[in-house]
């Protein structure tokens, strides 16, 4: 390892050594430009701990401190950018070394960023969406007396985003997933004295425990077996190092952590919930960063993937059924937050399928990633902006219509529609087709893998449009449904003030352009490739303009399918009672009932029956007996002897097991 | 026959001596100070012998550090590396302990009976009252305990094991006794501990025969050589080592020896509950990993079994009884065990990173300990009718203000009444939990990972799995004090609160009056809706003391290493 030269002190100029082939060990820099990296997390930090120090004093223009912060952060990430794209391309990724952060005989840790295309593609995003919902909220939260603290845990939560992506080790890593789980458990219970909200808030937290659980596993795992926590060690020819099913065990709690975080399956049941949250909240935290922090642990995590077949295909496997299942919940829901949370969920399960597909998928996973969190944050923006000129309503049975009212918000939710749809020329059909394309190549020769995956993704596509062309027809097309307020005055829609417009048009340029932008003459794939490694592009099952035209035509059956439902005939405004499968998808296919019965229950009996065990059966040798001889019963209860002398059995009883196990083991 | 004095290191004694001296020294102070400057003599006297402790823990550093350390007293103390890092960290956190307990809150009154030694209800005890009798043995008390626990893992042989096991816990069993409300309740708990802790000492008297018996000395280095040496492997060795290693297990609260510490750390006056649930159990740690890295190393194979029964046992039972607590000094006094099993696994490891892990655990435990126990020691109780609300002179409050507010239902809405304090709670709990950037997290990972080294993968796994599990009931605190309202405002009756702010609730109120003995459950019934919770202004000592504390949990938690390099710097037990 000729790169892991120490530059602790930061006083040593850079250290500049070619690398010769892609591996994931970077070169280690400082000074120049790459010595205000820092400031990536640092001015979002500081923003926060001033808005959160003040207090009221800064009730006045703390939102636009906020503001600043995060625009100066993308300022910071765009001219790192630059620089990096100045250099060759192998030479794009670097590591910049922060000091040591713990150091004590068996556990040395250093903290330290890596910047390469990767992080920074998801700099950029964090960073630039980040600032546009910024600008948005200050208006939406505009009536809300803590609107600096929301700001507040708004750049806590930018910050963490940063620390996620630009960590060099799995336990920095760790931090920043921590740190997002905090804030967007803050944000999401921002409205805490209503309390479904402050429920939500901890059913997240909840599901998000598990999947760190995976996290912390895996890294023990990778301790144990890497001496080392860090990407340059041990993602750098993992093979080499551990056996296949050690790193299967590493792959999959990996996933199982990518998968609390972005609600696959199954560990989904805490997106739709957290729609609770302020819908600014929905748009950067549930659709554009945090939900894909998995996807990038999984992309980061390649090295351990490739080595590990089985899991991988296990990852294919959870982002299929996800894939299905958030597209079919999304077909039922009439809440429309909740609806656009089913799509999220599905879109990215087309980023975690695509990212199990091994360095041919990768690129196009983050690529997606990058187009859906455009288009998919502009749509929130929009729903947020329709329920700003509706009062705060959320059921779409009672919009309809609302086109003429809001034609900017319309034409920029069109946009988004659009995109997700994958239309040409907008941004989701650069992006998702490669999807579609990649699944269809079989994997290892495996040709059964290619025919399944593929036809769920191309399902999926049909799916997708069909229920967002059901979102869309009925909030903006269609007739009127709309009641009065809940104070009995006339609902009169209106179009959001320009502070939350300019960002949905922003969002709505990128939903448009981004994709073609990108994706000519294999940009993005290219910029990706010092990171994902080249990938032979192996040849589908089927010819790829066989492919695009069969992704097109159930596209289009989708949309007009929804057309004929619920733009030209009439939305009854209570749901009629549907089939059963319609019926189970508006409780989410029973996922909460499902998670009851499989984790909740056995966990409380389990609590239950040992500290039964615990004060029932060991007190319970002197209490039966109390009990069956009547009045001693009583006595020995009074008594207070009685329960000392409990405990000294207890301490008697675990002694002689104690003995006896040594012994038996002895002999 | 002539009889030769031992040639003795005064030096290196003085952290153990200025404590003792003092605490020898406190008492001829309550005998003939005159009462109204007892108590600041007392003060004075205690922080200052606590803090020449540790000033004198500091001058012998760095000899130590080079030489490796020494031995004292013919053999019978062992002053090395481990040992001031101990006597250093036990010296700090009675500091800290020690502000508490001297805290007498806005209401002019401690956590302690004016005259402890009188019948609760008697006569005597009304006499005392209007007499205005009011005895600080409280201080003389806390240093002779702290004395017995900085000998404890300083020990050379078992006899000296023996006595300053005794020394460090005959005052702790007074200190039990000795709470200001709940008296019954209090001197319950202490007889308890007391008959337990004989029954415990007991146990590890017997093994200290048996180990005699077997290698013919009491001295470590000695047993170790007999222990050693290839013979067939005696059941009396065998037996003795699992004793001895139960009457300190009995001390840290580890399953199943464990069933006194919910009970007493409830009964204990508040402020000594913080004091005895960091600094015992550290001293009690140190000479476990004594005992086990220099007496048993070669008994490793038999002995690991005990070990790590005793390991999982404590992780899971400490974990998923604590989920049903309903009263916050037994749900820490849970958790306190899970934490024995923790800091257990760092100790099986047998390697010099567990030396150093158990040590850094320890003390980010013990600081959390002190602050989170410091904070319920402030939230109190207060009697609605007594007062109204916005009356806040001193006079209001000694008149309404009650004991703590231990029913967990008391706690909901505290981050809204008073934010820094709950924040500050919160950030002890995060430490608990082992959440990162809280010194909790690097101890955790410190210990997991010598346990890995160690090659005690499962018991690893089992630690992170229940500490993923741990981190349920602390978040539900958290829950609670930020996203429930208080009690008295959403409903008069109690439990109702707490369930909705937490699903197990439902389980809680079922087991209240189960959980405990039946005469604790009587005296600590739910609160009555007469009362409110009331934070009580802290003199000052004890607002001290909890920011030192959070402090130390934040810096420990972000730059833990210094601290680390200090620890492993000198983490080796001498032969």
């Amino acid at each position: 390892m000729h790169t892991l030269t120490s530059v602790a002190d930061g006083l040593v100029p850079a250290v500049t050594l070619a690398t010769e082939t892609v591996s994931p060990v970077g070169e280690t820099v400082s000074g120049g430009i790459f010595a205000v990296a820092p400031l990536l997390v640092g001015l979002p930090l500081a923003s926060a701990a001033i808005l959160l120090l003040l207090g009221r004093r800064a009730d006045r223009w703390g939102h636009w401190l906020g503001v600043l912060a995060s625009g100066g952060a993308f300022v910071v990430g765009l001219l790192t950018f630059l620089r990096i794209l100045d250099r060759p391309a192998d030479e794009r990724v670097l590591d910049v070394h922060l000091g040591t952060w713990i150091d004590a005989g068996a556990f040395h840790l250093d903290a330290g960023m890596r910047l390469d295309p990767l992080s920074l593609t998801f700099v950029l995003l964090v960073t630039f969406v980040g600032t546009l919902i910024h600008v948005y909220s200050v208006a939406y939260m505009d009536h809300d007396a803590d609107r600096r603290r929301f700001f507040a845990y708004l750049n806590l939560f930018v910050a963490a985003m940063l620390v996620l992506v630009l960590a060099d080790s799995f336990l920095l890593l760790f931090v920043g997933w921590e740190g997002v789980g905090l804030a967007s458990y803050l944000l999401i219970g921002f409205w805490n004295h209503h309390m479904p909200y402050a429920v939500a808030a901890k059913k997240a937290f909840v599901a998000n425990r598990i999947g760190d659980v995976g996290l912390l596993i895996a890294m023990g795992l990778m301790f144990a077996h890497f001496g080392a926590l860090d990407f340059a060690t041990v993602l750098d020819d993992p093979g080499a190092h551990a056996s296949e099913g050690t790193l299967t065990a590493i792959g999959l709690m990996l996933l199982l952590a990518a998968c609390g975080k972005s609600a696959q399956f199954p560990l989904q049941s805490w997106l739709g919930d957290a729609m609770a949250g302020p819908t600014p909240v929905s748009a950067l935290i549930h659709a554009a960063t945090m939900v894909t922090a998995g996807v990038y642990l999984i992309v980061r995590s390649g090295g351990v993937f490739e080595a590990a077949p089985t899991a991988q295909l296990v990852v294919v496997i959870i982002g299929a059924i996800t894939l299905l299942f958030g597209a079919i919940v999304g077909c039922a829901k009439d809440d429309i937050k909740k609806a656009l949370a089913a799509s999220t969920m599905s879109q990215i399960g087309y980023m975690v399928l695509a990212a199990g597909l091994g360095p041919i998928g990768y690129a196009f996973a983050i690529f997606h990633l990058v187009t859906h969190g455009f288009f998919k944050a502009g749509m929130f923006l929009g729903a947020g902006s329709v329920m700003h000129g509706m009062d705060d309503q959320v059921d779409m049975r009672r919009f309809g219509g609302l086109a003429p009212y809001m034609k900017i918000t319309w034409i920029t939710f069109m946009m988004g529609w659009l995109a997700i749809l994958g239309i040409p020329p907008f941004a989701g059909f650069f992006s998702k087709d490669k999807i579609i394309e990649a699944a269809f190549i079989p994997t290892d020769g495996a040709q059964w893998r290619a025919w399944v995956f593929g036809t769920v993704t191309l399902l999926g596509a049909g799916i997708t449009a069909f229920y967002m062309s059901r979102l869309f027809f009925m909030t903006f097309e269609g007739e009127r449904r709309w009641t009065t307020k809940k104070d009995g005055s006339e609902q009169h829609p209106h179009e959001s003030p320009a502070l939350m417009t300019w960002p949905m048009i922003i969002l709505a340029v990128g939903s448009v352009g981004l994709g073609l932008v990108l994706s000519l003459g294999g940009r993005f794939v290219g910029w990706l490739e010092p990171v994902t490694g080249h990938a032979e592009h192996g040849e589908p099952v089927l010819p790829a303009w066989l492919l695009i035209a069969l992704t097109l035509t159930v596209v289009i059956a989708g949309l007009v399918l929804a057309w004929r439902r619920y733009a030209v005939s009439t939305v009854p405004v209570v749901p009629p009672l549907g089939t059963s499968l319609t019926r189970a998808a508006r409780v989410d296919l029973y996922q909460d009932a499902v998670n009851d019965a499989v984790l909740v229950e056995p966990g409380q009996h389990l609590t239950r029956s040992l500290v039964y065990a615990d004060h029932a059966v060991v007190d319970g040798g002197v209490k039966g007996l109390a009990h069956s001889t009547v009045g001693l019963g009583s006595l020995l209860r009074r008594a207070q002897t009685g329960y000392v002398r409990t405990y000294a059995a207890t301490m008697l009883g675990g002694l002689l097991v104690l003995l006896v196990v040594v012994l038996v083991v002895q002999s | 026959m002539t009889f030769t004095a031992p040639d003795i290191a005064w030096g290196a004694l003085s952290p153990v001596l200025i404590v003792l001296a003092a605490g020898v020294l406190g008492v001829l102070v309550e005998a003939f100070v005159p009462d109204r400057v007892r108590r600041p003599v007392q003060l004075v006297l205690t922080f200052g012998a606590l803090v020449g402790s540790i000033i004198a823990v500091a001058a012998l550093w760095s000899g130590v550090r080079s030489s490796g350390g020494r031995d004292v007293l013919e053999g019978s103390l062992l002053v090395d590396g481990p040992t001031l890092v101990l006597q250093g960290a036990l010296g700090v956190l009675t500091l800290l302990a020690l502000l508490v307990v001297a805290d007498r809150t806005a209401t002019g009154e401690d956590a302690f009976a004016p005259s402890a030694a009188s019948v609760p209800g008697s006569e005597y005890e009304d006499l005392a009252r209007r007499k205005g009798i009011t005895q600080t043995e409280v201080y003389p008390l806390l240093l002779l305990a702290t004395g017995g626990m900085m000998i404890l893992p300083a020990t050379g042989d078992l006899l000296t094991l023996f006595v300053a096991l005794e020394v460090l816990s005959l005052p702790l069993y007074l200190l039990t006794g000795m709470a200001r409300r709940r008296r019954l309740l209090s001197q319950e708990a202490a007889l308890k501990y007391f008959l337990l802790g004989a029954f415990a000492s007991a146990l590890l008297i017997f093994g200290v025969a048996l180990l005699y018996g077997y290698a013919g000395s009491l001295r470590y280095s000695d047993i170790a050589a007999a222990v050693a040496t290839p013979s067939a492997l005696d059941p009396l060795l065998l037996v003795g080592a699992v004793l001895l290693l139960v009457g300190l297990l009995f001390k840290v609260g580890a399953v199943p020896f464990h069933a006194w510490t919910p009970d007493v750390y409830q009964g204990a006056p508040t402020p000594i509950t913080g004091f005895m649930a960091a600094c015992t159990k550290i001293a009690a740690f140190g000479a476990l990993l004594r005992v086990y890295y220099t007496v048993f190393p070669s008994l490793q194979w038999d002995l690991d079994v005990v070990l790590w029964t005793v390991a999982i046992a404590t992780m899971v039972l400490g974990t998923v009884v604590a989920l049903v607590q309903t009263d916050v000094k037994r749900l820490l006094a849970y958790s306190s065990i899970a934490h024995a099993g923790f800091v257990l696994t760092g100790v099986i490891a047998l390697d010099d990173a567990g030396i150093s892990a158990v040590l850094f655990y320890l003390l980010a435990y013990g600081v959390a300990t002190i602050g989170a126990f410091g904070i319920v020691w402030l939230v109190r109780e207060r009697s609605v009718s007594a007062a109204s609300d916005d009356d806040e002179s001193d006079e209001a409050l000694r008149a309404s203000v009650l004991g703590e507010a231990t029913h967990l239902s008391q706690w909901a809405g505290l981050g809204r009444t008073s934010p820094v304090l709950a924040g500050a709670f919160a950030l002890f709990l995060l430490s608990f939990a082992g959440i990162p950037l809280t010194a909790g997290f690097i101890g955790k990972f410190a210990v997991f990972s010598a346990a890995v080294e160690g090659g005690a993968w499962p018991l690893a796994l089992v630690g992170v799995l229940s500490s993923a599990a741990a981190a349920f009931f602390y978040v539900r605190i958290i829950v609670l004090m930020y996203f429930t309202s208080p009690a008295h405002e959403s409903a008069p009756d109690a439990p109702g609160a707490v369930e909705a702010g937490a699903p197990t609730a439902g389980a809680d109120v079922a087991l209240t009056t189960d959980d405990g003995a039946g005469a604790v459950a009587t005296l600590v019934a739910a609160p009555a809706p007469t009362t409110t919770t009331t934070v009580v202004p802290s003199e000052g000592l004890a607002a001290v003391a909890i920011g030192v504390c959070a402090l130390v949990t934040v810096v420990l938690g972000v730059f833990p290493t210094p601290v680390l390099d200090l620890i492993s710097d000198v983490a080796r037990f001498l032969p």
